[in-house]
């Protein structure tokens, strides 16, 4: 019996890094399993941070390395955790991998952390990362939540990214703050900035769409 | 005066969720039905009510530049904002946690009301976004209380809102995919730019 089990272990920590099953838990989450359109977590930030790619990007990557190192450090910490007080553990983990992204924009891009301004902070209730942690890295092995982490912070990303991509070129003719449209633009296409996709609403109203967009696709629905 | 009027500013131009998209998770998932939104509506509004004056003193009596010289005039250069979100949510998570405890402990009535939200609302992004948004603006402990208190309206006002228009639509034919998540973010979109008009109102 003891032999077995030691095999059976054996095998397991002999699995490849980037097995098929790690590879899915990397690459379900940019479509089928998206956080933010299937699984519905950490919509706050994907709204107020799009008015222009730059911010986006930079959202995304703080978004990502907190993600994947929170879910490395509560799987590690998992079977050390009491289970009534998981909640405040977790925060508390976040928490200091939010403060030292925070720390680091501060340090080295100031202009864009001034206008992510309460949103780094915003990065600790993100429920993407209370979600995973909550749903993955609690049950699951350090490496597997290393994954399931960065898999669901890019998840996070591209949706940002596309999201921010349509405001921001329909919102000022811009992509990267690099102008496309309009009169004094590289191309030159005269072009009149839309006013809405730099409004809030402007934000609720493209994910809404990018939802209908990607549910025809693949063929999930919700009942009312 | 300039206490009603910061007041509607954050219930109505402020709005937490149109203008900032603030604990957008819950608001999304537990508008389904209006009780069940109201319920949750009013954990939110205590727990801001509460938490924001508290986060308040946390930060101007401990972590401000200067805030500790009331214990001895040597800690008159600490700084150490840089733990503002630690404290903060540690102070957030803490105190739902106690609220719980004591409303299940002498409210039975209302634990059942309120209870299953409550720990959902320790990481609903608008608590800890209004004492970030607290602790960016000069306010002082009387603002900061009613800044509080009025977005913990405002959100229970959108909240119900949403909850209302949600119940009226599962009568209407909405194509397939865009039913759900879709169209309640579209419907959110025109809510927020219905809220619009309420900017330039001053008191």
């Amino acid at each position: 019996m003891s032999t077995q089990t030691e095999t059976a272990v054996k095998v397991q920590s002999a699995e490849p890094l980037f097995s098929k099953k790690n590879r899915k838990l990397l690459v379900d989450p940019l479509d089928s399993n998206n956080p933010i359109t299937v699984q519905v977590l950490g919509i706050c930030s994907a709204l107020a941070v799009t008015v222009q790619v730059k911010p986006a990007f930079v959202m995304s990557l703080g978004v990502i390395f907190v993600a994947s190192f929170s879910s490395l450090f509560i799987s590690l910490l998992r079977n050390t955790i009491p289970t009534r007080i998981r909640i405040i553990v977790q925060l508390a983990v976040v928490a200091s991998w939010v403060v030292i992204v925070d720390q680091v924009l501060k340090a080295y891009v100031y202009d864009v952390s001034k206008q992510l301004s309460v949103f780094v902070g915003l990065i600790i209730t993100n429920c993407i990362i209370m979600g995973r942690l909550e749903a993955f890295a609690l049950g699951n092995k350090p490496w597997p939540s290393f994954l399931d982490g960065i898999g669901n912070g890019i998840g996070y990303g591209v949706i940002l990214i596309i999201v921010a991509f349509f405001r921001e070129l329909l919102g000022s003719g811009s992509v990267f703050g690099i102008k496309l449209l309009g009169a004094d633009s590289l191309t030159g296409i005269p072009y009149q900035g839309n006013g809405l996709m730099m409004l809030p609403a402007g934000a609720c109203i493209v994910i809404g769409l990018l939802i209908w967009a990607q549910r025809a696709r693949n063929g999930y629905s919700e009942d009312h | 005066m300039e206490l009603i009027s910061l007041g509607v500013r954050s219930i109505f131009i402020d709005n937490m969720i149109f203008a900032y998209f603030l604990g957008m998770c819950s608001y999304l998932a537990v508008s389904k039905k209006v009780p069940t939104a109201l319920g949750l509506g009013l954990a939110v509004v205590f727990v801001l009510t509460t938490t924001v004056p508290l986060n308040w003193i946390i930060i101007n009596y401990l972590l401000k530049p200067g805030a500790l010289s009331w214990i001895s005039p040597a800690f008159a250069e600490v700084d150490l904002s840089f733990l503002s979100f630690i404290v903060f949510i540690a102070v957030i998570a803490g105190f739902v946690q106690l609220t719980e405890m004591v409303v299940e402990k002498f409210a039975p009535a209302l634990y059942g009301a309120l209870g299953i939200f409550l720990p959902l609302i320790a990481v609903n992004c608008s608590i800890l976004g209004a004492a970030l948004f607290m602790q960016g603006r000069p306010y002082n402990f009387i603002e900061a209380t009613v800044y509080g208190f009025s977005s913990g309206i405002g959100w229970m006002i959108a909240i119900v809102a949403l909850a209302a228009i949600r119940e009226k639509l599962r009568y209407s034919n909405v194509p397939k995919p865009l039913r759900g998540l879709g169209i309640t973010f579209i419907l959110v979109g025109l809510m927020s730019l219905g809220f619009l008009s309420f900017m330039g109102i001053t008191l």
